[in-house]
């Protein structure tokens, strides 16, 4: 498009949100009871962080790679690309985001999980489960259908957040390959609901900024607590 | 004073013809009918309002969605419209206008407007063949450069394609006020049928160059964005309409604000998009009734300039 940078967010949306939230319905419809299954697979992720060991992480980052993968090809290749024209480079950004995390997480077993005594983690720990149990019920309170509730492993949103949530269990090491894709997921959905003008336009962005600065944080601390006891 | 709207000879002696047949209630029907003005390229008439697809047809695979679309559609048609607005460029709603037309039965005065939007010149006769597969139309009445988006590529093959009969009328688009100065400097060297510009009661740089300069080069205009994508409406809703806004038979805001384009006479169509058969409705009455005079315009302008 020929000076797209003069052009707004509001500009260039082009849809309605009625359109977008209809998605997620007709989604939920057509899926179910693969809900359950998303679910089912949420609590084992947070099962395995609680009893940690070995394999937990990997099983972990399996289970977030999975669900990256099939948000990219059931939501956003099948269906977002329906009414969107950039989906299809989300579903390819989705889908690299789940080889990192293969790569990454199962392969190199880089996001081992933690105990959650410090700060950056029990923020991912809080990330994690208001991604699997708080966040399907934002669209509900705010007036949305039920069958439009956006689930860990079926809808982008909570899928990302979680992920971010997994992210800060690294701790001194965060895997800062496996935050840009999220990152720029947050901000990109975040305009999209702003120039919706959905009321929770502000939470993935806001999300995301807290894991980075968590994250930051993280290797601060154990930066400084390593000085201390050098 | 208000001024009689530009029916066309054709239209009101066709009017006057069957009046007598149809009974009194089909004659209240016949005059409810919107007004036209002539594509100054052919005299060819269009109603002086017609139907956008931005966002409102991009509904995807959303079956309930196509379906509402649809009824939009036959209820465009049945109020007199012709003239229909989409581009590759709105994901779904080629697709979903050519469900419509399949369901409800394409209308022969039909005014099929689409337009090319691909980088390069030579891509262009595939992204039309798409666009009109999607529409399933024989072919466009109208084909528009997308935003001028590579017109030096295109133009050519529209032109051609005009002078082979595959298409009746080429323009170029612009809109939110982008690229004037390379719009007039195209309008000024090409034989262009139609441009298709952003203007409304708030949006009126275009009446400076633009439209004078359509009215001297014989180019039609599509004004597109009449109600700033209905933040303009939201805005004005707040608000009672005046009190004189009965001498140009208007009800609403939004007859309101499409008078005051549809009453510009370098103005051939005003193309607003919705989701709603009422909305499509009171589009289509404003173009029917009495239209405001220069004097009424300005102060149109003045009334809403305070909100």
């Amino acid at each position: 498009m020929s000076e797209w940078w003069t052009y707004g967010p509001r500009d260039l949306l082009m849809f309605s949100a009625q359109t977008y939230y209809r998605l997620f319905e007709r989604y939920n419809i057509e899926l179910w009871p693969l809900q359950l299954l998303a679910l089912a697979l949420g609590a084992t992720v947070l099962v395995l962080w609680r009893r940690g060991g070995n394999g937990a992480g990997r099983a972990i980052t399996l289970i977030l790679a999975l669900s990256w993968l099939w948000v990219a090809w059931a939501f956003h290749w099948q269906r977002y690309a329906s009414i969107n024209l950039a989906a299809g480079y989300f579903a390819l950004a989705f889908a690299v985001q789940a080889l990192l995390l293969l790569w990454l997480g199962v392969v190199k077993n880089r996001l081992k999980p933690a105990p959650a005594t410090r700060l950056p983690q029990r923020a991912g720990l809080g990330l994690l489960i208001f991604a699997l149990l708080i966040f399907p019920l934002i669209g509900p309170l705010l007036g949305r259908s039920w069958t439009q509730a956006e689930l860990f492993g079926m809808a982008p949103d909570p899928t990302v957040l979680a992920t971010l949530g997994v992210l800060l269990f690294a701790g001194a090491r965060p895997a800062w390959w496996l935050f840009p894709i999220p990152v720029a997921w947050c901000v990109i959905s975040g305009v999209t609901l702003w120039t919706m003008e959905s009321p929770d336009f502000a939470i993935a962005p806001l999300a995301a900024l807290l894991a980075v600065l968590f994250a930051a944080s993280g290797v601060l601390m154990y930066a400084w607590s390593g000085r201390s006891r050098g | 004073m208000p001024k009689t709207p530009n029916i066309t000879r054709r239209r009101l002696l066709g009017a006057i013809a069957v009046a007598p047949l149809l009974g009194p209630a089909m004659g209240q029907a016949q005059q409810a009918r919107p007004a036209s003005r002539a594509i100054p390229s052919s005299g060819e008439a269009l109603p002086l309002v017609g139907l956008g697809s931005w966002i409102t047809f991009n509904v995807g695979e959303d079956r309930a969605a196509r379906d509402a679309s649809a009824e939009v559609m036959r209820a465009f048609f049945q109020a007199g419209g012709r003239l229909i607005d989409s581009s590759p460029m709105y994901g779904s709603a080629q697709d979903v206008i050519g469900y419509g037309l399949k369901k409800i039965g394409r209308p022969g005065d039909l005014f099929a407007a689409d337009k090319v939007w691909i980088s390069t010149g030579a891509e262009g006769r595939a992204q039309i063949e798409q666009s009109r597969r999607l529409w399933g139309i024989p072919r466009f009445d109208l084909v528009q450069v997308h935003n001028l988006l590579s017109w030096q590529g295109h133009l050519p093959t529209l032109f051609a394609m005009k002078a082979a009969g595959q298409l009746r009328y080429v323009g170029i688009t612009t809109s939110h006020g982008r690229r004037h100065g390379e719009m007039a400097q195209i309008m000024a060297s090409q034989p262009l049928d139609f441009a298709q510009l952003t203007y409304n009661l708030i949006d009126r740089e275009v009446e400076q160059r633009l439209l004078p300069l359509a009215r001297e080069r014989g180019i039609a205009v599509i004004v597109n964005r009449p109600f700033q994508q209905g933040a303009l409406i939201r805005r004005l809703e707040r608000h009672p309409l005046p009190p004189w806004a009965a001498e140009i038979d208007c009800t609403s805001w939004a007859q309101f604000a499409l008078k005051f384009i549809i009453s510009h006479p370098a103005v051939t169509c005003a193309i607003p998009a919705t989701t709603r058969v009422d909305h499509v409705r009171e589009n289509l009455v404003a173009a029917s009734g009495r239209l405001p005079d220069q004097a009424v315009r300005a102060r149109m302008a003045a009334w809403v300039a305070r909100f």
